[in-house]
């Protein structure tokens, strides 16, 4: 059972209007039969502190990662997960979370790798939520256990490994981490823990938009004309390109996933969720320093 | 690691987490979390004083002192948008303060992976705490120095 779309007339500008929803049309639907809400968070105490009614809590590190390998959970385990939290496979399901969505958008990636089809984003996330005024519950969850089923998760569509960005070089990819970041001038004063790679800079050929760019100040995703500046005059990409976005563990880069998938209509981007901290460690993989994009090597 | 080694506040801490069932030790953090004491005015007025710690994602400034009786006084900050944060960080003057500078130079480096939470918030944000503990040891002994 699905539940209607919010026709509100600032997501008709986008590719694909039925991926957001305001704050209004969340509050008129809280409860609907069908709906389920998800908060989703990069600190995992916040929905403690306080959490939209009846939303429970999914949480990237703790439920999405598996514990062992660095994969994601599987079928049976997102089966289980999704069941615990009253999700069925027709239910519509709006995240939300800290910091525009960030974690939200990669819960919501996550969830579209199983296929999981009315998955959509509370535009602006907590931050809007609350600056609207808006009420918050500390009532502990309480999802009856439902049914989902075992879905293999497909990584071919919009998941990229290692070996398929190799492949990928000559073709647009987006680096959505800071500049520092992309140039690889880290910031390493002494006695700081390295930052998970052994190598500093971005790989050939990258743009350096950060994923920042695409949200406004108040957290909601930024009107269609600029995220056009940004992404097709700025980063210049073009209708039908194939697309790799990545950062540093693959979160940042599920955010511009969603904008470029879900919001100017790409229907070919994937995320590298292996991203810098595997690229920066991989043996002989190119890497380009500076704040130029750099070549693509010969091979 | 064993208590002789542990000073008492950190080791009743520790003991506090490990009595709880996981999902409960969340609940205790956030209690810690919302103990995490105001700066005093010196520190409040004067946020250029205090240190970030870069290994947390959220925003935290820790300063630490050591008294003419080489007593340790750590504060730290954080915003509530950051419970996990300030939770990580009230262990830590909870656990810390009234301690000698010896005693905190002690202190295992491991002991944020100790207390039971590992698990319940990830390897990955635990770093935070260990990052915090570490940068408390270095304010200590350039103090010294």
């Amino acid at each position: 059972m699905s539940v209607q779309n919010d026709p509100a007339e600032q997501f008709a500008q986008f590719a694909h209007p039925e991926r957001l929803v305001s704050g209004d049309w969340l509050e008129a639907h809280l409860g609907d039969p069908g709906l389920v809400v998800v908060e989703s968070d990069e600190d995992v105490l916040l929905y403690e502190t306080g959490h939209i009614e009846g939303a429970v809590k999914i949480d990237w590190h703790t439920d999405l990662n598996d514990p062992v390998v660095r994969d994601y959970i599987d079928g049976e385990q997102f089966a289980a997960l999704l069941g615990s939290k009253g999700i069925s496979r027709d239910s519509t399901v709006v995240i939300y979370g800290d910091k525009s969505n960030w974690w939200a958008a990669y819960a919501l990636w996550v969830f579209t790798l199983f296929g999981h089809e009315d998955v959509r984003l509370l535009d602006g996330g907590r931050a809007k939520w609350e600056a609207d005024g808006r009420a918050y519950t500390t009532a502990p969850e309480a999802a009856a256990t439902v049914e989902y089923p075992v879905v293999q998760r497909d990584d071919s569509r919009i998941r990229a490994y290692k070996d398929d960005v190799l492949a990928h070089l000559g073709n647009p990819l987006i680096d959505v981490r800071s500049p520092e970041e992309f140039s690889g001038e880290r910031t390493t004063a002494p006695a700081y823990p390295d930052e998970g790679a052994l190598r500093a800079g971005h790989i050939p050929s990258a743009q350096s938009v950060p994923w920042g760019r695409a949200a406004a100040e108040d957290g909601t995703f930024r009107p269609i004309s600029e995220l056009n500046e940004i992404y097709r005059d700025g980063a210049g990409l073009v209708d039908g390109d194939n697309v790799v976005a990545y950062c540093r563990i693959g979160e940042r880069s599920s955010h511009t996933w969603f904008v470029l998938t879900h919001l100017l209509g790409f229907e070919n981007v994937r995320n590298y969720d292996g991203s810098w901290t595997e690229w920066g460690s991989a043996v002989r993989v190119p890497i380009v320093q500076g704040s130029e994009p750099g070549a693509v090597p010969a091979r | 690691m064993t208590n002789d080694t542990l000073p008492e506040p950190l080791a009743e801490i520790r003991d506090d987490f490990l009595a709880l069932e996981m999902k409960t030790r969340l609940q205790l953090l956030l209690e810690f979390s919302n103990e995490l004491p105001e700066l005093p005015a010196r520190y409040a007025d004067h946020p250029d004083l205090l240190e970030r710690v870069v290994e947390c994602q959220s925003p935290v400034f820790i300063f630490v002192e050591v008294d003419d009786s080489s007593t340790v006084h750590m504060f730290a900050t954080a915003p509530p948008e950051s419970p996990t944060t300030r939770g990580f960080a009230s262990i830590l003057v909870q656990g810390l303060s009234g301690l000698s500078a010896a005693e905190v130079l002690a202190v295992p480096d491991d002991y944020p992976n100790s207390i039971g939470l590992t698990a319940a918030v990830s390897p990955l944000r635990i770093r935070g705490m260990t990052g915090m503990l570490a940068r408390v040891k270095r304010q200590i002994r350039a103090k010294a120095a």
